[in-house]
């Protein structure tokens, strides 16, 4: 049977389709645990788990915060403006004092692509990469990937059109990998200048007109448009990027009848999303925040209990 | 639980010299339509009464005991099944298999009388776990055991209720409950 026996998880990048599948399998057992009455098993009691955040975050930060809650774990989180790092203390200096605090298991997201990984060198204790610059958002991708296949029943054949600033997203990067090392063809669609055109080079297929790139799409998924993230220019006003890359209801007629309409929030309504797909009866949006605490939950067991993962006898 | 199914076998090599069946087919089914009765008897009926199978081979033994209530009583027992990985104590002591299979209690377990059914009773611990899960879902009446083999060497001061079969084993032997629904045949093995 394939198991997850990586001592960190920092990107989906090199993860084969059974781990993908045995990481999604994994979550689906969680998910029950957030219907229960008493939400909480006692998993990781007496463990701490820290999430470090560099960026500003609600939905990632409370979602591991849940999940590490509902394992029993001591969740700790330490964001950068309310941290030594205002004062200039270096990533290696905390980190340094985080370890001397003996996690369990460390969450980080940071501005910088490859920081969770300079931080896993360091540490003793898994280290999760909660986001890391324009590189890789993994557990986004595979609540992603979970609410893809709790709705179609696969992965495997559909047509997934990614819509939005391609260049700055580490969610766009974390999905092609997952969603082509799962079987499916992916289109990424936005202005020439948020297309990178090294993204072929991960077999994805691109578009810079929205309609052509809906067409016939089972998913659709809207990255939000980093204004942080945009001072170079990539294109001449906010309202013109909105005027041909939103998704509208009459840019989605092109799509499958049945399409799937996901973002990984916060999303700026009236520039990538239009509010009536946002909020329309094929949006998934939060299914998506309700599959991200499972998807974390199951990350947090399989990372602390990992070694001990050989064979069972009491 | 000794859980030494064929699935975790892995490499290990069973020599025929050192196995006995200690349980075949149809001692398989007589013991379980015994434990059906006794668990009846016991509790005067079938009202407010479930069964709760502890994964794996427990939840296949709770099923094969529904389905006898329900030849006997014409009842269909609400019935769930329990995965204790969540709830192990021995985390970083024993090597685990980190596989959640899930907790699945679709019936509202307050005020209910709850058989918990396992295959082999050992030291007591899957069935703490088992409680304790359980005692998340809510506050039953009552909490009984039923074991298909009772193989001692309990660690907690936990007995079973119903009992297939009382199997004397030394601690270092590995008692195989293999169900058709898995393995193909039916048979408990010591070796």
């Amino acid at each position: 049977m394939q198991m997850f026996t990586q001592p960190h998880f920092l990107g989906l990048e090199g993860l084969t389709k059974d781990e993908l599948l045995f990481l999604l399998d994994t979550a689906e057992s969680f998910r029950e645990i957030s219907e229960r009455e008493v939400k909480k098993v006692p998993t990781l009691r007496g463990k701490t788990v820290i999430n470090l955040f560099y960026e500003s975050s609600t939905r990632t930060r409370t979602s591991f915060e849940i999940a590490a809650k509902r394992l029993s774990a001591d969740a700790v989180n330490i964001t950068a403006a309310a941290s030594s790092v205002t004062k200039g203390e270096t990533l290696l200096d905390t980190t340094r004092n985080l370890i001397a605090m003996r996690p369990a298991a460390i969450v980080i997201r940071h501005p910088s692509s490859g920081a969770p990984h300079f931080v896993a060198r360091l540490v003793d204790c898994p280290v999760i990469n909660a986001g890391d610059g324009t590189h890789e958002h993994p557990t986004q991708a595979l609540l992603d990937m979970h609410t893809i296949r709790e709705r179609k029943g696969k992965i495997a054949g559909l047509t997934v059109a990614i819509v939005g600033d391609i260049l700055h997203s580490r969610v766009a990067r974390s999905n092609v990998l997952a969603l082509t090392t799962l079987g499916a063809t992916v289109r990424l669609v936005g202005p020439r200048t948020l297309l990178p055109p090294e993204c072929r080079t991960f077999g994805a297929e691109l578009y810079t007109d929205l309609r052509a790139g809906l067409a016939g799409a089972d998913v659709v998924m809207a990255l939000r448009l980093q204004q942080e993230r945009q001072a170079r220019n990539f294109f001449p006003s906010v309202e013109e990027y909105a005027r041909r890359f939103c998704l509208t209801p009459a840019a989605l007629a092109e799509a499958k009848p049945d399409v799937l309409i996901m973002h990984p929030g916060p999303m700026n309504r009236g520039i990538e999303i239009d509010s009536r797909v946002a909020d329309g009866p094929y949006s998934v949006i939060l299914d998506q925040v309700t599959n991200g605490v499972a998807v974390r939950m199951a990350i947090l067991f399989l990372l602390t209990t990992r070694g001990k993962a050989v064979r069972e006898e009491e | 639980m000794e859980r030494q199914g064929g699935l975790f076998l892995f490499g290990d090599t069973m020599s025929s010299t050192s196995t006995r069946v200690v349980l075949d087919r149809e001692a398989i089914r007589r013991a379980l339509t015994r434990i059906a009765h006794e668990i009846l008897e016991k509790n005067h009926g079938a009202d407010n009464l479930a069964l709760v199978g502890i994964h794996t081979r427990g939840v296949d033994l709770a099923q094969r005991l529904v389905a006898k209530i329900a030849e006997d009583e014409g009842v269909r027992l609400p019935s769930g099944e329990i995965d204790i990985t969540l709830y192990r104590d021995d985390a970083g002591i024993k090597r685990t298999r980190a596989e959640v299979r899930g907790t699945n209690i679709l019936f509202d377990v307050e005020e209910m009388r709850i058989v918990l059914v396992d295959d082999v009773f050992f030291t007591g611990r899957t069935i703490r776990a088992a409680m304790d899960a359980l005692i998340d879902f809510g506050r039953p009446r009552s909490i009984q055991l039923a074991v298909l083999v009772d193989r001692g060497h309990r660690e907690l001061p936990i007995r079973p209720d119903y009992v297939g079969k009382n199997v004397p084993t030394a601690r270092t032997e590995h008692v195989h409950v293999r169900l058709v629904e898995r393995d193909g045949v039916d048979e408990v093995v010591i070796g």
